[in-house]
């Protein structure tokens, strides 16, 4: 956009000024994680020697690895404190559970909410809205105590059957995309004689996909970085997941082998990012959509 | 809209039948324990007996624990200092990453992608960023502090200022961060604004929001830059702020993972927030009643700021 009376020099300082303000703000958000990346291939030597005061040298010795060490990768893996196949299926098998339970069961009361008519479906969308706000540590002793009642405490049960009672932000989500589908799409189907369930299945569920994927995504991620829930209730080493393993294996290594560190923690964000470069505009819309209609 | 008739029996058992998931939710997840925990609050609880009744002694003790009353003071210290510093970035952010540019995807990307990792591995990144002799950070941060001291200690000097702090400008060095007591609350404020790409992403898709004639007419009047900003760009965004301050004032009082990870509450107790004292409380120390009273009080402080919120929001926020 050009303005009259600016003068071009003016123009092209402020140009100037934003590409330099965009490409600092690119080194700050990516410089962690080259440097993740860049440790993990250097020589456990190179990782710890001393930094040379020279510039130049100091670059070379901060920045490239020389000789590059993919085997770091491979005495994680063998490591005795980091099982990856293992951890990578219980965090995987979880995070799959949780997507299912969310989509499936805040679909249905997403649908309760917002195209059945009953008495009480509007005192149960404010308390959808109140229970957002609770903090998860005024459930968790009780929580934990039934749990163990139930001898779930060292299993995976905790950490995904309570997605399937509908967490009340994906009902949320999934109301807001709802509202916007027309009644007479469903009032055609209750004339052609389909009952609640089929329209469900066969309508809303198909019209539904793109925020149902949004649930997917999110709770599957939420899942996979979870690090509270499976401190409190996995107890079992093989039972844990690559979040609290991560945080076991640094404590193991207290400061010791970085290199091993950071290439056990590629590992666990590798799969993030590339669900993440896969889907990008599905997050994207649906973090937009909880701000703005919220 | 089809007429309203009457709620028939089977629509009502319908309704509730898909609701169903919810309402059982509400009642394993939420009923019960919300009035266990409550009930547990009153009590002297460790999970290996049964529960005994003690009255508020749970409550009343809190003032006298050294380390809740430091934890409390931590978080709120966090809280007023980060909500709003990370509001304000993210809104800069949002801005820069709102003009017209051909590589601006490609920016948005890179901002968003952090946000999505696990805090764990964010924590242990940025320890390794942050090492005082091999992390890259203080390799950095040497050179401008070398100048700085430099350039000050002869200013220092001019005042007549000890010879100690003199030395000290001269040989000023960069912190040592989650190392120091003095900087560890400072390192994980600023480390919280790694986090902050979904934020951002919120404000990005209010300011798609903003209608464009309103810039057009502004144009017009001859308003540009900054008074677009204040008169137009601001208030129109104002439900979004709202909504990103309550959002961020709740998660405040929550955080655990970053510091649990870097610190574990240290040096001393620097960095020892509201969530990891009570989780230590409770699973450490086995008193969980204790942790049920902290919950509790938690709870009631969330409240309170998030209605404090909702109350000062009718006077700035704008509603279209």
């Amino acid at each position: 956009m050009s303005i009259p009376g600016q003068k071009r020099s003016t123009l092209l300082a402020r140009w100037l000024l934003v590409q330099a303000a965009l490409l600092a703000v690119a080194i700050i958000y990516l410089a962690p994680l080259f440097w993740m990346f860049d440790t993990s291939v250097k020589s456990e030597h190179q990782a710890m020697t001393h930094i040379p005061s020279n510039v130049g040298k100091a670059m070379e010795a901060l920045f490239i690895p020389h000789p590059v060490h993919l085997d770091n990768y491979r005495r994680v893996v063998e490591s005795p404190f980091f099982k990856l196949p293992l951890y990578a299926r219980n965090t995987l098998v979880i995070a799959l559970l949780v997507a299912i339970g969310s989509m499936l069961s805040a679909s249905l009361v997403a649908y309760a909410l917002t195209k059945l008519r009953w008495y009480g479906r509007n005192i149960l969308f404010w308390i959808v809205l109140g229970s957002m706000m609770l903090p998860f540590s005024v459930m968790m002793v009780p929580l934990y105590q039934i749990y163990r009642d139930f001898g779930w405490i060292g299993t995976n049960l905790p950490l995904w059957l309570p997605t399937f009672m509908a967490p009340p932000f994906y009902i949320f989500l999934l109301r807001q995309f709802y509202l916007t589908i027309p009644d007479e799409l469903t009032e055609a189907a209750v004339i052609d004689g389909a009952g609640p369930f089929r329209i469900w299945w066969s309508i809303m569920l198909p019209l539904t996909r793109p925020a149902l994927l949004v649930v997917g995504l999110f709770s599957f991620v939420a899942s996979w970085n979870n690090f509270v829930g499976p401190l409190v209730y996995l107890t079992h080493q093989r039972t844990f997941t690559l979040a609290l393993a991560l945080q076991f294996f640094q404590t193991r290594h207290g400061g010791v082998a970085h290199t091993l560190l950071m290439a056990a923690t590629v590992l666990v964000v590798v799969p993030i990012i590339l669900i993440f470069f896969l889907a990008q505009k599905t997050f994207i819309r649906g973090i937009a959509t909880t701000g703005i209609k919220g | 809209m089809a007429a309203y008739s009457r709620i028939t029996w089977r629509d009502q058992l319908v309704g509730m039948a898909f609701a169903a998931p919810f309402i059982i939710g509400v009642a394993v997840l939420l009923v019960i324990p919300l009035s266990l925990s409550f009930y547990f609050s009153f009590c002297h609880y460790t999970m290996l007996t049964p529960p005994i009744w003690i009255g508020a002694r749970n409550y009343t003790h809190l003032l006298s624990d050294d380390a809740f009353v430091r934890s409390l003071l931590n978080t709120c210290l966090f809280s007023v200092v980060s909500v709003p510093l990370a509001l304000a970035w993210s809104l800069l952010l949002a801005l820069l990453l709102n003009l017209p540019n051909r590589l601006r995807n490609i920016y948005r990307t890179i901002v968003f992608l952090p946000s999505l990792l696990p805090l764990v591995a964010t924590a242990v990144i940025w320890r390794w960023m942050l090492s005082p002799v091999h992390g890259p950070i203080n390799f950095f941060l040497k050179f401008p502090c070398r100048w700085i001291g430099n350039l000050l200690a002869p200013i220092a000097a001019a005042f007549h200022a000890s010879p100690s702090a003199i030395q000290a400008l001269h040989h000023l060095k960069p912190p040592l961060w989650l190392a120091d007591g003095n900087w560890a609350m400072a390192t994980i404020i600023l480390l919280s604004l790694w986090g902050v790409g979904q934020t951002v992403i919120i404000f990005l898709a209010g300011l798609d929001e903003v209608p464009q004639e309103l810039y057009e007419s502004a144009a017009i009047d001859g308003a540009t830059g900054w008074r677009r900003l204040r008169h137009i760009t601001l208030p129109m965004l104002t439900p979004v702020i709202f909504f990103n301050l309550v959002v961020g004032i709740i998660a405040s009082w929550q955080v655990f993972d970053l510091p649990y990870v870097m610190t574990h509450g240290g040096p001393g107790r620097a960095t020892l927030f509201y969530s990891m004292y009570l989780f230590e409380a409770g699973f450490q120390q086995l008193r969980m009643g204790a942790a049920c009273a902290m919950a509790w009080v938690q709870l009631v402080i969330i409240l309170i700021l998030t209605v404090i919120a909702f109350w000062s929001a009718r006077k700035w926020v704008h509603y279209r």
